[in-house]
């Protein structure tokens, strides 16, 4: 009985953890299906966000969930500044330059948290959280509040890119390039937008990750692989596998403290990945290989 | 500074270029001559360092080991086990996208680095493993030189031995075919070529060179920690150092090593005298920033690197003996 009330608590964390992941996943996706390339800055660009929704908060008094939209705000800067600055003028060669160069704009960037935040520890100020219980299962109110501003934030994202020319535009370029091309959909402003909605949707998996824990410059470098694993899992360069893909990872990763060391987490997510990669490598949802 | 201080820098400032030289070379085989995306060096790093360390070292209470072998077979040790590892991750992604394999080596050196800090009882976790030898110090005592310029004169050793070999591979129809699946993948496998297996020997060698370096680095430091090993270090130097130096070349890898170990120690030095009180706690971050822009422009300016990649010589037709 002990185990199943553990596992269901798990569950509850694990599907937390699974928001985040799916967040910062989705990105991902979109972004390899844009400019098929992997980008490894992703964690980082969670680690602005999250970082930027703190500032926002303290300078402006501000409530704490308005984080949420002033990190999405400046990391989706962040992320056009260094398309523009840097990736811009690689793309035209192999994607894989573009990999090396996102690797070390991960360094860059968080130098840059470490010198304008420090590299102490910081938290959001949540205040005390007081449990609700339900049959002897502890649910934390911020857990109910991350888990509905995933929702909201996937509804929102769904309904751009199901409902706007340039979200039709989105889909299309990732579905198949060279179509999309000819059909005449400007491809520099798709790749512009892909940015701001890949950065806005990190710092949201940021600002909920430094909710639910704390805020340290390599939060997101640490989370970097369960995100990739997660948006393999569910086939890279699918959007809607990516969420699928989240879950399953975050999921597993909290049910595996069981019978491991919670500081094998991130392992058990690469273990799943390097399954996925033998067994069906497209990922559930059969993404672009 | 006095003489003496300045000699025991330059001994350290080349025995760190000659490790990192040597990973530089072994990322050289995977990268510039096969195009396979390593950035796991610091987990193949590691694996020879601690294989070599453990084999090597006397008995002691606080981690596996107490083998206590001479020096030769922890090097051996080092580079039959991060060759297996590559064999392990090579065989997995061989037939996967470049992102694929990416991703997998960092995963991969990132749970190497979790099972170095958390197994306390192989590795003695965070605290680290301390006591292995300098090479044959006795020997280089002998002749009265320090144990530091002793490791100095084995590691330029493995390295001149290293850098033969590469530079071997590259010239023979071996390197060739590496270039060919490099440059045209199904024109390679049309010509009958075994791509995976190409691939696989390629990664497999050239974590074999990382793991001697990893081992090299256990002797010269003495002190192994999961710090030494983080993916700044282990990977992203060696990464600069390749591409700044001119990736496919072995010259650039070597002169690569070279100019960005300088520019990194040195600008440690310089921050320390030149930064003002104020930014002084931010030296380490701006160091990060400093290689992390050169980078970002190398790579924006000048792909090809300092000294871009040549072919080599060939034999003209219908000349052959």
């Amino acid at each position: 009985m002990d185990l199943l009330i553990d596992l269901i608590q798990l569950s509850v964390y694990g599907v937390v953890l699974g928001s985040v992941l799916a967040l910062g996943a989705i990105g991902v996706s979109m972004i390899f299906g844009i400019l098929r390339f992997a980008h490894f800055a992703h964690g980082d660009l969670m680690t602005i966000g999250a970082y930027v929704g703190l500032s926002f908060i303290m300078i402006t008094d501000a409530p704490i969930w308005w984080a949420l939209p002033a990190g999405m705000l400046g990391a989706a800067l962040t992320a056009l500044v260094v398309d523009q600055a840097v990736y811009k003028h690689i793309r035209r060669t192999q994607p894989v330059i573009l990999l090396i160069s996102s690797f070390g704009m991960a360094l860059v960037l968080r130098s840059i948290v470490q010198i304008v935040w420090g590299p102490s520890v910081q938290s959001y100020p949540t205040g005390i959280q007081r449990p609700w219980w339900v049959w002897e299962i502890a649910i934390v109110p911020t857990h109910i509040w991350i888990i509905l501003a995933t929702i909201v934030i996937v509804t929102a994202l769904h309904l751009f890119l199901t409902r706007t020319r340039i979200g039709k535009a989105m889909r299309a370029m990732s579905d198949n390039m060279d179509l999309a091309l000819v059909t005449g959909i400007p491809a520099e402003r798709v790749v512009m937008i892909t940015w701001l909605i890949g950065g806005a949707l990190a710092a949201g998996a940021g600002v909920l990750l430094g909710i639910d824990s704390r805020l340290t410059p390599t939060m997101g470098w640490n989370i970097l692989l369960p995100v990739f694993a997660a948006a393999i899992l569910g086939g890279i360069g699918r959007p809607y596998g990516a969420i699928a893909g989240g879950l399953v990872i975050g999921l597993a990763m909290e049910i595996s403290t069981l019978f491991l060391e919670p500081s094998y987490k991130p392992a058990v997510a690469f273990v799943i990945m390097v399954a996925v990669l033998i067994v069906r490598p497209q990922g559930i949802f059969k993404g672009a290989l | 500074m006095e003489l003496a201080g300045i000699a025991a820098y330059l001994v350290s400032f080349f025995t760190f270029v000659g490790i990192y030289a040597i990973l530089a070379l072994g990322l050289n085989m995977q990268w510039g001559f096969s195009g396979q995306f390593n950035i796991g060096v610091a987990g193949f790093f590691a694996v020879g360092a601690y294989t070599s360390a453990i084999l090597t070292t006397p008995e002691s209470p606080w981690h596996l080991g107490g083998y206590g072998m001479p020096f030769l077979v922890g090097i051996v040790g080092a580079v039959v086990a991060s060759a297996l590892l590559g064999l392990v991750i090579g065989w997995i992604t061989a037939r996967l996208r470049t992102d694929y394999l990416a991703i997998a080596t960092i995963g991969i050196a990132e749970t190497l680095r979790l099972i170095v800090a958390n197994e306390r009882w192989l590795t003695n976790g965070v605290r680290g493993m301390s006591g292995i030898e300098r090479p044959y110090a006795d020997f280089f005592a002998a002749l009265g030189l320090s144990s530091a310029m002793g490791s100095l004169i084995v590691v330029c050793a493995f390295l001149v031995l290293v850098y033969f070999l590469v530079e071997r591979a590259r010239q023979s129809p071996w390197g060739r075919v590496q270039r060919a699946i490099r440059e045209n993948e199904p024109a390679a496998e049309a010509s009958g070529k075994n791509i995976g297996r190409f691939r696989l020997e390629a990664f497999v060698v050239g974590s074999a060179i990382m793991g001697l370096g990893g081992a090299l680095y256990a002797h010269y430091f003495g002190f192994l920690s999961p710090e030494a090993f983080l993916p700044l270090y282990g990977t992203f130097l060696v990464w600069v150092m390749l591409i700044a130096g001119g990736s496919g070349n072995n010259k650039g890898a070597l002169l690569g090593a070279v100019i960005i170990w300088a520019i990194w120690s040195g600008s440690e030095f310089l921050m320390s005298t030149a930064l003002p009180e104020a930014l002084s706690g931010h030296a380490g971050p701006l160091r990060v920033l400093l290689i992390g822009v050169l980078l970002q422009v190398i790579l924006i300016k000048r792909p090809e690197g300092l000294l871009p990649e040549t072919t080599p010589k060939t034999v003209p037709f219908g000349k052959r003996d």
